[in-house]
């Protein structure tokens, strides 16, 4: 990992697309699919990092167990998220129930 | 007429300085809200990987918060930067339309002005800034009203990185005792909050299956097509529910 070009590479990606509508704004009409499509972005990158991460805590095979301390933290953070809306409480409790649950089970 | 009070600046007395103050001011419930992102992405960033410069780096420099955390994810699991650089792109392409938004208002400000005033757009300045620039959009001093929002979210951002950072520092290995859940369950609080219709639910349940099923992918471009895969399922599902309001 070149963590150099990394940051080089977001920071210029990233100013390109703050600063091109500054610029182009009025010359060009943004599709209403592709405003749409933004939308979608950043929940599905977000699920597509987090299913992984936590069915499949070895990298290699699906856990549905319920020994799987990363999927009972997963669930609870879930209910507490959805039911409480506050992120700080969603990660403090998920965070409580998964080591629990690790030191229960391990 | 209450409407009338709308696009009245009472602005007899605004000085640029008194314009930035409000920028700041305007921010500030936002970022607050900013803090806890800024602090656990300083945490996580030694144990997935990154060095404390290249962490402090990246909040000086990309100064992005959702596209750093997904960054972070994606160092964690060996992902080759080319392919971080492309997701950030694609992550932060929302902040083209905050641009296009802002610019008829920025046009007529110098490039001394528009670079970094570019440079500090954000989701949470876009939000506070936007809503100044329409309901006073002739207003002389509102560039340093968002500069004020500006300066004040990105200090903000760097302090909180560094302390984050310092407390990370404290523990060493941090993923061997399971730090590394922390990553997915503060994308989980983040996640959650989408799900408000049917769209956003295809979207996550198709991006989580499809992750799975293109796990073994190399380079982590299973990421990339599951990404893709849960847009077009929530595109699709749009579509649908527009056509059956139609019929």
């Amino acid at each position: 990992m070149n963590e150099l070009y990394l940051i080089a590479g977001m920071a210029v990606v990233t100013f390109v697309i703050r600063y091109s509508m500054f610029v182009v704004a009025g010359r060009f009409e943004f599709p209403a699919r592709l405003n749409e499509a933004l939308g979608y972005v950043p929940p599905a990158v977000l699920t597509a990092i987090i299913v992984p991460a936590v069915l499949m805590p070895n990298g290699e095979s699906i856990d549905l167990s319920w020994t799987n301390a990363y999927l009972v933290g997963a669930v609870v953070a879930a209910v507490i998220s959805w039911t409480s809306k506050n992120l700080l409480l969603t990660i403090v409790v998920g965070m409580a129930v998964f080591f629990g649950w690790q030191w229960l089970v391990g | 007429m209450t409407q009338a009070n709308v696009d009245t600046p009472s602005l007899i007395n605004a000085s640029p300085f008194s314009e930035f103050l409000a920028g700041a001011r305007d921010s500030f419930p936002l970022i607050v809200g900013a803090i806890p992102f800024g602090i656990i992405f300083g945490t996580l960033a030694m144990s997935s990987g990154l060095s404390f410069a290249g962490a402090m780096a990246m909040s000086a420099f990309v100064f992005a918060g959702s596209a750093q955390f997904i960054a972070l994810g994606l160092v964690a699991v060996g992902t080759a930067w080319p392919i971080i650089v492309l997701t950030t792109f694609v992550v932060n392409l929302r902040h083209a339309l905050y641009s296009a938004t802002l610019a008829p208002y920025v046009r007529h400000l110098p490039q001394r002005w528009q670079v970094p005033l570019a440079f500090w757009l954000t989701d949470e300045t876009f939000l506070v800034v936007i809503k100044r620039y329409t309901q006073q959009p002739t207003a002389p001093y509102n560039h340093w009203y968002y500069l004020g929002s500006a300066l004040f979210m990105y200090t903000n951002w760097q302090v909180c990185t560094f302390i984050g950072l310092t407390v990370g520092q404290m523990l060493p290995n941090a993923a061997a005792w399971g730090l590394d859940f922390a990553m997915p369950v503060t994308f989980i609080g983040m996640v959650i909050p989408y799900l408000k219709n049917r769209p956003m639910v295809a979207t996550v349940i198709v991006a989580g299956v499809v992750a799975l099923l293109a796990h073994a992918i190399p380079h982590q471009l299973g990421l990339m097509v599951a990404a893709l895969a849960g847009i077009a399922a929530g595109l699709l599902v749009q579509q649908w529910g527009k056509q059956e309001i139609l019929v």
